[in-house]
């Protein structure tokens, strides 16, 4: 069942057009990617779907709900998590788990009990008690994950959920979206344009560029649409005949003596080729990237700059509160 | 309910956060007791009032003034942190919360109202302590109902000047142009019975003159200006359309 569906969701600042008629149907349960360089249009359709912005033109429903018409019902449906930060310095973290328990319309009864169930999640029942000004960028972002489930939501955003984290943090805290994707059983929709973390965190991805999808599937296969393996030869005289009758064998091409195949499961056909091709000096072979894929389809490579400015940047220049 | 937690959510925020920055308290009480002590004695020194006022030392004459000086900086300068949490991601996670504008509007209004309060409570207790200012049970519930109403006015004036800008120095500047002419043509530092003409009209049309007036009265027992009764009715009106002016801004607010 589809849990958001967008129709031509379009959004136009003045003549900027960010977001061009989008179409996308995310299944419930699923983690779904929107990878696209910065300024691409992901956090403007975010804004959208949870009513943040409304729509120049087009649908979309959230949870069942229509954007435009049932706003306070998507409200109660989705559960979000900024790029930049948004939890009080001067509170705890616990502090401000309980703010967004009153202002999300939490079942009060029973909501140290959640509080502390959210907290485990994320592993941070130890420092709950600590004022958020002391946490790391990588503490900051598993308490505001664990605060955007606390309503039990059906649907959570993940907006840039490890801009301006280190390596080792961005792959520790897609663990936890992992993790709680598997035992919250919540449609998690996160906008990256790390193409390692759409690769390994998301099951369906949109790549978008210029604010609308290119390409849409899972990453293996938006992989396995490039037609195969890159295979890297050094030969002086390759016998180019013989690998054009290799059905697995996609596209050839030669540069001096550099010889650059696409093969379909090179895995499975490295020993055929090689035993065809003639005397080779080195032999390379690589599965395809998303950058791959990104550059495919967009006809260049993603900018890794965060141009929109680091998380840790805007945390510096805005004080302590 | 929803709503009525969302209001607890968002004054419990803003109180916690001011019980924690102490400096902000202290730093807040700094400038009017340095008014009272250097500027009330300095000139108190050299002048005597005159008209109805002979027998009350200068200081004192300007401690209800003073009173409403604390109201408006602390007040005022409170829109600023929505400015600060625009910076942020802070107002969205209001925002996106299913609370309505009105709703988060008055949280902030109750938020700030409460700061205020405290550092009225503050400078009324260093009032009577230090400066023999003779408060009584009924001048302490009159100058508390007085303060309350000015209070919610400046701070939603405060919020509304808040929501509608996005620099700090954007805000500081118009706060600037706002927060001279409403203290200095208070009648704060002065008495407004003998003003000349233009002057005194100025000073009619500020609604702080009110709130100086009745607090003069109450506190001090001066005979009020205007009367009790028309600085009330002048603060209620005034307190009335500052919520509707911030209720408007945070209904049109972007982030």
């Amino acid at each position: 069942m589809a849990v958001i569906v967008t129709r031509n969701l379009t959004k136009r600042f003045g003549n900027l057009t960010a977001v061009n008629k989008l179409n996308l149907e995310i299944e419930e349960g699923e983690i779904f990617g929107l990878l696209g360089p910065n300024g691409a249009g992901k956090t403007t359709t975010l804004s959208m779907l949870a009513t943040l912005l409304p729509p120049s033109d087009g649908d979309a429903i959230v949870n069942g709900f229509d954007v435009r018409k049932h706003a306070s019902q998507v409200r109660h449906s989705i559960g979000f998590v900024f790029q930049d930060p948004s939890s009080d310095d001067l509170l705890t973290g616990r502090e401000n788990l309980y703010l967004h328990a009153l202002m999300y319309g939490v079942n009060m009864r029973n909501v140290n009990e959640k509080m502390d169930s959210v907290l485990r999640l994320v592993d941070l029942l130890d420092k709950q008690h600590v004022r958020m000004k002391y946490y790391s960028g990588g503490m900051r972002r598993r308490l505001e994950l664990a605060r955007g489930l606390l309503h039990e939501p059906k649907i959570l955003f993940l907006d840039e959920p490890t801009l301006g984290l280190d390596p080792q943090t961005r792959e520790h805290l897609w663990s936890y979206i992992k993790k709680l994707s598997a035992e919250k059983k919540v449609t998690i929709i996160v906008t990256t344009h790390y193409m390692e973390e759409a690769d390994l965190l998301c099951d369906r991805l949109a790549i978008i560029d210029h604010g609308r999808v290119v390409a849409m599937d899972t990453p293996a296969r938006l992989k396995k649409q490039l037609g195969g393996d890159q295979v890297k030869l050094k030969i002086r005289k390759p016998n180019i005949a013989a690998l054009r009758k290799l059905k697995y064998v996609k596209n050839i091409k030669r540069r001096g003596d550099m010889l650059t195949l696409t093969v379909n499961e090179s895995a499975l056909h490295l020993q055929e080729i090689l035993k065809r091709v003639g005397p080779v000096e080195s032999v390379e072979s690589r599965s395809p990237t998303l950058n791959d894929v990104f550059l495919h389809y967009t006809g260049k490579e993603i900018r890794e700059s965060g141009e929109e400015g680091g998380y840790f940047e805007r945390m510096l220049h805005s004080g302590n509160r | 309910m929803g709503e009525l937690n969302g209001l607890y959510a968002l004054w419990y925020r803003e109180f916690k956060v001011f019980l924690r920055e102490r400096s902000r308290i202290i730093s807040s009480l700094i400038q009017p007791i340095m008014w009272l002590v250097i500027f009330g004695t300095g000139l108190g020194a050299s002048i005597s009032l005159g008209g109805g006022l002979s027998g009350i030392n200068y200081q004192a004459f300007i401690y209800p003034g003073i009173l409403c000086m604390i109201v408006l900086f602390s007040s005022l300068f409170f829109g600023l942190y929505i400015i600060m949490d625009k910076r942020v991601d802070f107002l969205k996670e209001v925002l996106v919360a299913p609370l309505g504008r009105t709703t988060i509007f008055f949280g902030k209004v109750l938020g700030g109202a409460t700061d205020g309060l405290i550092q009225v409570a503050l400078l009324i207790a260093l009032g009577a302590a230090f400066f023999s200012i003779p408060f009584t049970a009924y001048s302490l519930v009159m100058t508390i109902i007085v303060v309350m109403l000015l209070l919610i006015s400046i701070v939603s004036l405060g919020l509304a000047i808040g929501a509608l800008m996005s620099s700090p120095e954007g805000f500081g500047l118009i706060t600037g142009f706002v927060i001279f002419p409403l203290f200095f043509l208070s009648g704060a530092l002065f008495p407004t019975k003998s003003l000349p003409a233009w002057l005194g009209t100025f000073v009619a049309l500020n609604p702080v003159s009110y709130a100086v007036d009745a607090l003069r009265n109450v506190i001090l027992g001066v005979s009020s200006t205007y009367g009790l009764a028309m600085d009330f009715a002048v603060l209620f009106g005034f307190a009335l359309i500052m919520i509707i002016v911030g209720t408007w801004a945070f209904r049109r607010m972007k982030f």
